[in-house]
């Protein structure tokens, strides 16, 4: 599938033809597919706020948003409309640089982390070497931004909440790093085009759920726990801790914190999906799809057929996810802290390590099911 | 001069700068806090340098160990302890930071004359990419087998001994308890509120 449509090379074909030179078009080409990601991004956060809303009021048995627009589609937008203009005001006795950037270093290390999330064969922005890796070392940035904000905000409330969330953060990337690391052993790369390639051999079958049905649990709960959604939300416990370490902000500040959440949601859902549940992988094999058509898979019809499919499934997949993680938020209770750190250290900690063990000696034993 | 070097050359500059100031400020700033978080930032500006030079796992590592968890853990006890209250003065604080400043000083003059009198193979070997990761488990499994167990056994003896540490904290003795039953405030007697048993 590597031959056929290659969009960079068209544009700076394009931009050559108009007189510039190779590594300036190149340039100009840079920035596009980020701002696309970006873009997408945003819409996603836009999508998933409209969904929480309504299979909230759902859950609870109310309507929901409705009068903005169609079943109330428009809400969230003017959701961040009446946030982008509200006062941003910035509390007397607090550290005003360290609460300016608090938000920005919750917020970036996120939305760089969409560079390893792939849509389709070619279609993510940078196929690094070290992918997933590199999402995992990004989001421990994150933690230094609540606590940087809990810090600042001058505020019991904040403080506790930030380190509540740092907290949190160190214990369950431990279980999450290696729930990836068995995923990675069994596909021999880290990087996540590879890892989506070697589960679309065989349809739905050879997704990596069925081979690490304990690694997907472990990932989902630390991912849940990485974005701090209900069960999982003690830093912003409403009926202790006010809002956590977000208590103070207000405006375009708290609407980082609100954006980064749910891109970090969104970004959660992907990566389960392109780690345990094939990616773009449509459960029946393209290749086998265009043989029985009679065209070659690299036919540009084929060829957007598969792409826009990829998207769709890499979407659908991600967004089964976001609606399960909702359900959970409106229908489980919280967990306490001392559970919370418990769950993370003495059950998920060791039953990871134990996955890890398991699928290595899986690997040796049966090289041929276990990605030898 | 094409783009792609003039743009790492800027890079460069923009993150020695980073780097060069950071460290000053951490050392310099009164406010132990600005100090810790701008430590974040210097570690976080080292592996951009890793990335100039193609280390792109080294980089990853670097931000994972160093601000994702010794920052952390540095912020982690600084924010636990009080920091409004005012440290004593320390007797004799001018000569102590003259001379830690002269030794400092002759240690910089010291790494730069070595810096300047080595010969360095210029350019340096070529970076190999992508593939560092595979070398580096090949050479951790293989070669460097020993050092990589001795580093994680003494990780071990360090993490059992903070253990220990943590433990002996928190069993408070009964007669202990009872001495500050007896007190008319609590005021006086620090007890530790958030222990480290509290976080484990």
């Amino acid at each position: 599938m590597n031959s056929g449509i290659d969009l960079e090379m068209s544009f700076t074909q394009g931009v050559q033809n108009l007189g510039l030179s190779h590594e300036l078009a190149h340039l100009l080409w840079i920035p596009l597919p980020m701002l696309l990601v970006l873009v997408s991004a945003v819409i996603g956060v836009l999508v998933t706020v409209w969904l929480e809303r309504k299979i909230s009021a759902a859950a609870q048995q109310r309507i929901g948003p409705e009068y903005a627009g169609a079943l109330g589609i428009l809400q969230p937008m003017a959701d961040g409309l009446k946030l982008l203009v509200k006062e941003d005001i910035i509390p007397a006795r607090a550290d005003n640089v360290l609460f300016t950037v608090g938000p920005i270093l919750v917020l970036v290390p996120v939305i760089l982390s969409w560079l390893i999330v792939p849509f389709g064969q070619n279609l993510l922005i940078s196929n690094v070497g070290i992918g997933i890796f590199l999402w995992i070392a990004l989001s421990s940035i994150q933690p230094i931004g609540l606590l940087m904000s809990g810090y600042s905000s001058n505020n019991k409330y904040s403080l506790l909440g930030g380190l509540r969330a740092a907290a949190q953060s160190i214990s369950y990337e431990i279980p999450l790093a290696l729930a990836v690391l068995a995923i990675v052993m069994m596909s021999n790369s880290l990087s996540t085009v590879d890892i989506v390639e070697q589960q679309n051999t065989a349809g739905f079958l050879s997704w990596n759920i069925w081979r690490q049905p304990v690694g997907f649990i472990i990932f989902w709960i630390c991912a849940l726990a990485e974005c701090e959604r209900l069960p999982f939300d003690l830093p912003e416990a409403e009926e202790e801790l006010v809002a956590g370490y977000q208590t103070e902000y207000a405006g375009m500040k708290f609407a980082l914190f609100y954006l980064a959440g749910y891109i970090n949601l969104v970004l959660s859902a992907l990566l389960v999906s392109v780690l345990y549940l094939g990616g773009w992988g449509f459960p029946i094999s393209i290749d086998w799809f265009s043989s029985l058509i009679g065209l070659s898979i690299d036919n540009p019809l084929v060829q957007i057929f598969a792409a826009s499919l990829g998207i769709v499934m890499t979407i659908l997949k991600a967004y089964l996810l976001v609606f399960l993680a909702i359900l959970l938020r409106w229908t489980t209770p919280r967990v306490r802290i001392d559970q919370l750190l418990d769950l993370g250290w003495k059950f998920l900690l060791p039953i990871s390590l134990v996955n890890l063990l398991v699928t290595a000696s899986l690997k040796l034993a049966f090289p041929m099911t276990f990605g030898g | 001069m094409n783009i792609a070097y003039s743009t790492e050359l800027i890079c460069f500059l923009i993150l020695s700068a980073v780097i060069v100031s950071g460290s000053l400020a951490v050392v310099l700033l009164e406010n132990i806090v600005y100090s810790a978080f701008l430590l974040g930032g210097v570690f976080m500006a080292v592996a951009g340098l890793y990335l100039l030079l193609n280390a792109s796992f080294v980089a990853a590592a670097q931000i994972l160990v160093y601000v994702g968890a010794v920052n952390v853990l540095i912020l982690f006890a600084i924010m636990l302890v009080n920091n409004r209250e005012k440290l004593k003065p320390i007797e004799g604080l001018k000569t102590r930071k003259l001379i830690s400043g002269g030794v400092c000083t002759g240690l910089l003059i010291l790494l730069l004359r070595v810096s300047i009198i080595t010969k360095w193979n210029i350019p340096g070997p070529t970076s190999i990419g992508e593939e560092a990761t595979e070398r580096i488990g090949e050479h951790l499994f293989t070669d460097y087998l020993l050092p990589f167990e001795v580093a994680s056994i003494l990780l071990l003896m360090a993490m059992i001994g903070a253990i220990v540490l943590a433990r002996r904290e928190v069993s408070i003795p009964t007669d202990y308890i009872n001495d500050l039953k007896t007190k008319k405030s609590l005021d006086d007697k620090k007890i530790p509120l958030l222990s480290g048993n509290s976080l484990k």
